[in-house]
Formats: structure tokens, C-alpha cells, sequence
């Protein structure tokens, strides 16, 4: 057992409301400069829909991530082999290009003040901030398919939807309307990343201390094979550097105490964040079990945090008693281990993503009748029965599953029964207008009890700042004290790698030579 | 000949001396400029046909020019049957002609679409100018001063020797047309050229990816090895 720690993350879906506010914190702290326009390392997407880049769910078409082989069990990573690698390196040819993302562009602004007069109103024209061109039709943009827009052209087109049946696409639409939610998304910062093992330089690493996977600025070549090797299209090459940039977990602010930028600045509060330790001997064997096994599988090397055995394990591998203490406060743990209500998203790509989803409910609560508008299945109380929730969902179930568990939709059914179970308890002890039968059923039925529900809502509904973000002890120099007691910064009896690691830009970004 | 041991007993030195000292003071202290500066991801098509078969063509022929300066003797066997003479030279030609194809679809690509042209930096162009006249004299001296693969054995080869052993002696070569010698002194242009232009990426080429195990973890302080 080597256990390992790493900082990870919860998404509750539930509560996201779409407002973008991570991605213009993230935006403007890391990716407003020259070359970086059409990064965004955080990002929210509504689904159905085709996602930023488009359609990056689909890796028929980007080959990202791992596959494996159906004889031997092993893993493989669906880009290409090493020799393939090196033999397609003049020329990739599973690149997105800037097209799939967006042309980034500007306004002309002076436009409206040197127009001559005349009959029409003056617009400010958009400039390419690539090229520098006018560009007459913008076509593209980060974010073309939010709230649907453009559907059916765009969610019609999400890959996840692909094998549907009419009367499922037909029950999207129930009120009239597609239903969706919105899916924010971040790096990972995968236990089994596929950037890092397509990178020929060797110039992305994952962490050894707290695992956030970061790309070394000086090692990069811009061979970039790591943006076709992360099925999340979550590498981004910065065209005017010649250097793949990624999220990189904010790690300064994390080392300073504080939570990430799209966590701190999460209107929704809908981001959870902290450690959980876990068993570096499984990864590849966590990573080849069969597709509907591959959530049980990753659950399963998360390491409990309360255990004597993995205490002492954790100790001898260098994790301090304070890591280890944060570890045992970690949101992500209850909510992925313990309560098993978070599932990672496309658990099929093999990287073992370690950001979780809660995902969200979304039952019909009235149909279209001739027009008119109908709520369903009111009962006496004027209350819909909560527990047909499931049944009722206005996604099918099979497209979360295709989402969150590699097409298992008894998971998934699992997670939902056991939230409808937290709101039908909750229901009893704040209204008290639900029968004790349809409670007791459905803690049955979502496999929980009062304490947990409780537990659940807790964490759901009222956490404090303190409890969604357990932001673990990184600061580097408590890091070093909590590992060599008896500093002495004279001989330095402590091992630094100061200079070789970290993102830190020295010099200005650009190309010089 | 005073001309002539400038450029073919004392540039060569200078060159070398200039890729090593200037290559290794990038390298130290400005290691985030080795890069490729690939410029795929905005645009591709072009690049599909350009790029593919100039690295593959050119390293084929540099290959070529290398195994005939290294193993001199195993050479002259090969070539001495005159089928295998003709068909080697024959490949040659193709090949170099295959270059300057491809690297007159790359100069097109940067020069026409907008994208590229504006990510092209001056010494791109040198870059492509003198790579440009490089491989067209070679496909010029293949051409017209047949066979090459015969007297490069007993002129550029000895000739280079000569440099390696820091006793240049100019004479092996004094006598040969100018475009051949144009085209020995391009090599060493281009060496001159390597540590100030993208060209570095030729020594970063990834190799050790092949024995690399897939998944690099760095330890901030490593420690103590697991029980």
C-alpha cells in the first residue's frame, strides 16, 4: 500500500446556477494574456450540448485518454503508442484546432467615434486577436451553446445522447422545451492523467505531496500530444508561445491557505474541495477493470482516512499528522467514499479523474397537455409524491450514466435514490407534511439513515466557508517543518527542488529567439 | 584560396564554436525558448503535407550524407555496384526534391494565411531562406555533378576529417565547382544559425520518451522510502 495524498474536488450540480463567475475569476487571474484568449481552464457547459472544444466528449474524433485492450485487460492510451508518438510528431493527427475552440477576438471601438456621418448607425467591428484582421462573422465563441442556445443543432449533437431512443430525446423535451443543467469543468488533476503519459518531453508532472498535475514551462516543445492525450480537453497550447498550459489548482493561492479562484469566487457554492489520501499501488489496476466496474473500482483506492493501517502507512510515506488530520475533515471524501453520492465524469476515459460530480435531479413536475401547462401526480397534499422522482426524471437516467459512470445506470440510481431520500427526510423535518411510511421507504430505498441525511444536508445546504474548502497544510514552509523538525537553513538538511518544478513565468511569456 | 580558407578552414570553427557556446547559454538561461514553436493548432492543412514530408525527407538525405562521412569504407562497397549507385542516387533526388516541395508548401503557409504569418518571427524567414537555398543547391549538385555519392568520398569527406582533427586542409576541396562548395558552406550556415532560431528543436527531439515510464511524479522534497 503507498498511500498518497491529493487534493481533490466535489461539484454539486444541484446547486449550480450557470453564472460563469469561476470562469471570469479564473480568466482573470491566469489566461488574459497574448496567446492564452481562448484558454479556459475553468469552464461551465450546459448539457446536452457539445461542450468547449466541441464535441470533446467525442474521442473517436480526439483519441484522449486511455482504452483497454479487450484481450489482455491492459491499457493502452487510445492516441498512440510511444513509436507512434515519435513517428507522428512533425504532424498530430488527432489536433484540435483553434477552430474547434473559438477565433478570439476583440472590439474596434475608435470605429464609432471616426465613422463619418451618414445613415446608419456605426458598430465596432470585431478584430481577430490572432491575426489582427477584421473579422466580418463571428462564428464561434466560448461559450455558443449556453442555456441551449442554438439547440437542437448543438445539444441535439451531444455525444452522450448518441444510441437514444425517440421516446428518451422525446421526454427531454417533456415541458415543451429540452431540459438541461449545467456542468462546470476544471482539470482533474487525474491519479492516471493522459497529458502526462503522452507527453514525449516529460514536461507535465503530477505533484508527489498534494497531486495537481502542472506542465513545466521550461520542459515543454510543443509537441503537443497532451492536448490529444487528455480526453477533457482540458491542455490548451498557447499558440504564441509555443507552450501547452493547464489549470493548475491555483496552486499558489492553495499554498497560501486559500481555496482555488473558481471555488472562492463560486456564487452557487456549489465546489467542495480537499484531501483525500489514496493507494498509488491500484492506479493501473483501478484503471483496467471493466467499464461498468471503473466507479466501484476508483471508490475502492480511496483510503480511509480513519483507518490505523492507512494512518500508519500515510506516516511512513511522509504524510504528516496534519495532512493526514485535513484528510479526515475532507468534504470529498464524505461525498465520494463514504456517502457515495459524488461519481467522477467519464470514468471510461481510464485517467481517474479526481474532481466528482453531484449529479442533478430533475424530475418532471408537469407536462404540456393541449397546450396547457399540468402539474403531475399532485396528491392530496398538493404535494407530487417525491419518491417517483426518479422514474420521472426528465433526463434519462442512461444519460447521466453515460456521463458519471461509464454507462452503469444502477449507480446512478443508487446516488438519486439516496438524494430523493435526504429531501423526502428533510421534508418530514422541516414541513412534517410527508407520511412516516414514504419516509421510512425511501431511507430504504436511498440505502441511508437519519444521521446521514442529516449529515448529507448539512453539507449540502448549510456548509460554512471552512467546511466546503479544508484546504490542507501546502504552505511550503510548514510543509518542510512538518517533515524535518530540526530545520537548519545554514546546511539545508532538507531536500528542496526549488528551480526545477512550478510554473512560475521568470521572464515575460514570449518568444525571444 | 584566401577566400577559401576563410569560409572552409576558419567559418566552419566559428560555427561550431557558436552552436555549442550559444546553444548551451540558451539553454541555461533561457530554457523556456527551446520549443518547436509548432503551429499546428492554427492551421493543419497545409501543414499536413508540408511538414510530414519535409522532416522525413530531409532526415532520410542528413542520414544519407552521415552514414557515407562515418563509414566511408562500407559506402564505397555499396556504391560500387553501379545498379545500386543509380538507385541510391535516384532516391536521392527524390528525396530532395521532396524538400523542396514541402518547404515551399511551409514558406507559402506562412506567407499567405494570415494566422501564421503573424506568429513568424525575421529569423523564421532567415531560417526558411537559407534551409530553402540549402536544399535546392543539393538538389542542383545531384542533378548536374553526377555522382555525387562517388566524390563526396573523396572531397567533402576527407575535407571534414581534416576539420575534425584540427588540421583543415582546404585543398580537398579547393578545386570543386562553386555551387558545390556553396552548398558545403550552407551546412555551416545552418550550424551557425542553430542556437539562434527555432532550429534548437532538433537537439530536443524526445527520445528518452521510448524508455520513460508513461506517468512523472515530482516529490517537492523526497521521502524517506516506504516500508
Amino acid at each position: 500500500m503507498d498511500v498518497r495524498a491529493q487534493v481533490s474536488m466535489v461539484f454539486h450540480l444541484d446547486k449550480c446556477i450557470g453564472c460563469h463567475t469561476c470562469t471570469i475569476a479564473c480568466k482573470n487571474i491566469w489566461t488574459d494574456r497574448k496567446g492564452a484568449e481562448y484558454m479556459f481552464w475553468n469552464n461551465v457547459e450546459t448539457k446536452p450540448g457539445t461542450g468547449y472544444p466541441t464535441l470533446w466528449e467525442d474521442q473517436e474524433q480526439y483519441r484522449g485518454g486511455w482504452e483497454r485492450d479487450s484481450r489482455t485487460g491492459k491499457l493502452r492510451l487510445k492516441l498512440q503508442g510511444k513509436w507512434g508518438t515519435l513517428g507522428n510528431i512533425f504532424y498530430n493527427p488527432y489536433l484540435p484546432r483553434i477552430d474547434d475552440y473559438f477565433e478570439p477576438w476583440t472590439y474596434d471601438y475608435q470605429h464609432l467615434f471616426d465613422t463619418p456621418e451618414g445613415d446608419d448607425q456605426p458598430t465596432a467591428r470585431a478584430v481577430s486577436m490572432i491575426t489582427g484582421q477584421y473579422m466580418d462573422t463571428i462564428e464561434a465563441g466560448p461559450n455558443w451553446d449556453d442555456d441551449l442556445g442554438g439547440s437542437p443543432v448543438y445539444a441535439d449533437n451531444d455525444p452522450n445522447l448518441t444510441g437514444f431512443s425517440e421516446e428518451e430525446r422525446r421526454q427531454l423535451r417533456e415541458i415543451g422545451r429540452l431540459t438541461f443543467f449545467y456542468l462546470p469543468r476544471i482539470c482533474n488533476h487525474c491519479l492516471n492523467p493522459g497529458c502526462v503519459a503522452a507527453c514525449p518531453a516529460g514536461a507535465i508532472y503530477k505533484r508527489g505531496e498534494d497531486g495537481i498535475v502542472l506542465i513545466s514551462q521550461e520542459k515543454c516543445r510543443a509537441w503537443r500530444m497532451c492536448i490529444s492525450g487528455c480526453p477533457y480537453k482540458k491542455v490548451y497550447y498557447n499558440w504564441y508561445t509555443g507552450k501547452s498550459e493547464k489549470c493548475i489548482l491555483c496552486y499558489p493561492r492553495l499554498e497560501t491557505g486559500q481555496p482555488p479562484a473558481c471555488f472562492h469566487s463560486c456564487v452557487g457554492r456549489i465546489r467542495y474541495l480537499g484531501l483525500v489520501l489514496y493507494d498509488a499501488d491500484r492506479i493501473v489496476e483501478a484503471a483496467s477493470v471493466p467499464d461498468a466496474q471503473l466507479v466501484e473500482a476508483q471508490r475502492s483506492i480511496v483510503l480511509d482516512p480513519f483507518d490505523p493501517v492507512v494512518i500508519r502507512r500515510a506516516k511512513a510515506n511522509g504524510i504528516s499528522d496534519l495532512m493526514i488530520a485535513y484528510a479526515q475533515r475532507s468534504p470529498v471524501y464524505k461525498f465520494f467514499k463514504l456517502w457515495k453520492i459524488a461519481l467522477p465524469l467519464h470514468p471510461e476515459f481510464r485517467t481517474l479523474p479526481m474532481l466528482f460530480y453531484v449529479p442533478p435531479l430533475q424530475p418532471v413536475q408537469a407536462t404540456m397537455h393541449n397546450g396547457t401547462y399540468e402539474i403531475i401526480q399532485t396528491g392530496s397534499e398538493g404535494l407530487a409524491p417525491m419518491l417517483s422522482a426518479l422514474e420521472q426524471a426528465r433526463l434519462p437516467l442512461r444519460y447521466f450514466a453515460r456521463l458519471f459512470t461509464a454507462g452503469n445506470v444502477e449507480i446512478v440510481k443508487e446516488v438519486y435514490r439516496k438524494l430523493i431520500a435526504v429531501r423526502i427526510y428533510m421534508r418530514l423535518q422541516k414541513v412534517g407534511d410527508v407520511p412516516e411510511p414514504e419516509v421510512r421507504e425511501a431511507l430504504r430505498l436511498g440505502n441511508t439513515d437519519p444521521d446521514e441525511a442529516e449529515a448529507i444536508f448539512r453539507l449540502t445546504a448549510l456548509p460554512t466557508f471552512d467546511e466546503r474548502f479544508v484546504v490542507p497544510p501546502l504552505g511550503r514552509e510548514e510543509a518542510m517543518e512538518t517533515q524535518f523538525p530540526s530545520l537548519d537553513p545554514v546546511s539545508r538538511n532538507y531536500p528542496t527542488r526549488k528551480g526545477e518544478v512550478g510554473f512560475g513565468f521568470r521572464k515575460e511569456p514570449a518568444r525571444r529567439w | 584560396m584566401t577566400l577559401d580558407i576563410i569560409l572552409f578552414a576558419v567559418f566552419p570553427y566559428v560555427a561550431v564554436v557558436l552552436a555549442v557556446i550559444v546553444g548551451i547559454y540558451r539553454y541555461v538561461v533561457d530554457r523556456f525558448s527551446y520549443s518547436s514553436f509548432s503551429s499546428q493548432f492554427l492551421e493543419n492543412r497545409a501543414l499536413f503535407f508540408g511538414s510530414g514530408i519535409w522532416h522525413y525527407a530531409l532526415l532520410i538525405i542528413l542520414l544519407a550524407h552521415i552514414i557515407a562521412l562515418l563509414f566511408t569504407d562500407a559506402w564505397a562497397a555499396f556504391i560500387a555496384n553501379p545498379t545500386r549507385l543509380y538507385t541510391l542516387e535516384g532516391l536521392g533526388v527524390a528525396l530532395g526534391i521532396s524538400t523542396v516541395v514541402a518547404l515551399a508548401i511551409l514558406a507559402l503557409r506562412r506567407l499567405l494565411n494570415p494566422r501564421i504569418r503573424t506568429t513568424t518571427t525575421v529569423l523564421d524567414w532567415l531560417l526558411i531562406v537559407t534551409l530553402m537555398t540549402q536544399v535546392s543547391l543539393g538538389v542542383w549538385v545531384a542533378l548536374f555533378y553526377r555522382w555525387g555519392s562517388l566524390w563526396y568520398m573523396y572531397t567533402a569527406v576527407p575535407w571534414l576529417v581534416s576539420l575534425a582533427t584540427f588540421s583543415p586542409q582546404v585543398s580537398y576541396i579547393a578545386s570543386l565547382p562553386w555551387i558545390v562548395k556553396l552548398h558545403m558552406l550552407g551546412g555551416f550556415v545552418l550550424t551557425a544559425l542553430f542556437p539562434f532560431t527555432r532550429l534548437v528543436h532538433l537537439i530536443a527531439f524526445p527520445i528518452t520518451y521510448l524508455w520513460r515510464p508513461y506517468q512523472v511524479v515530482i516529490w517537492y522534497a523526497r521521502r524517506r522510502a516506504t516500508s
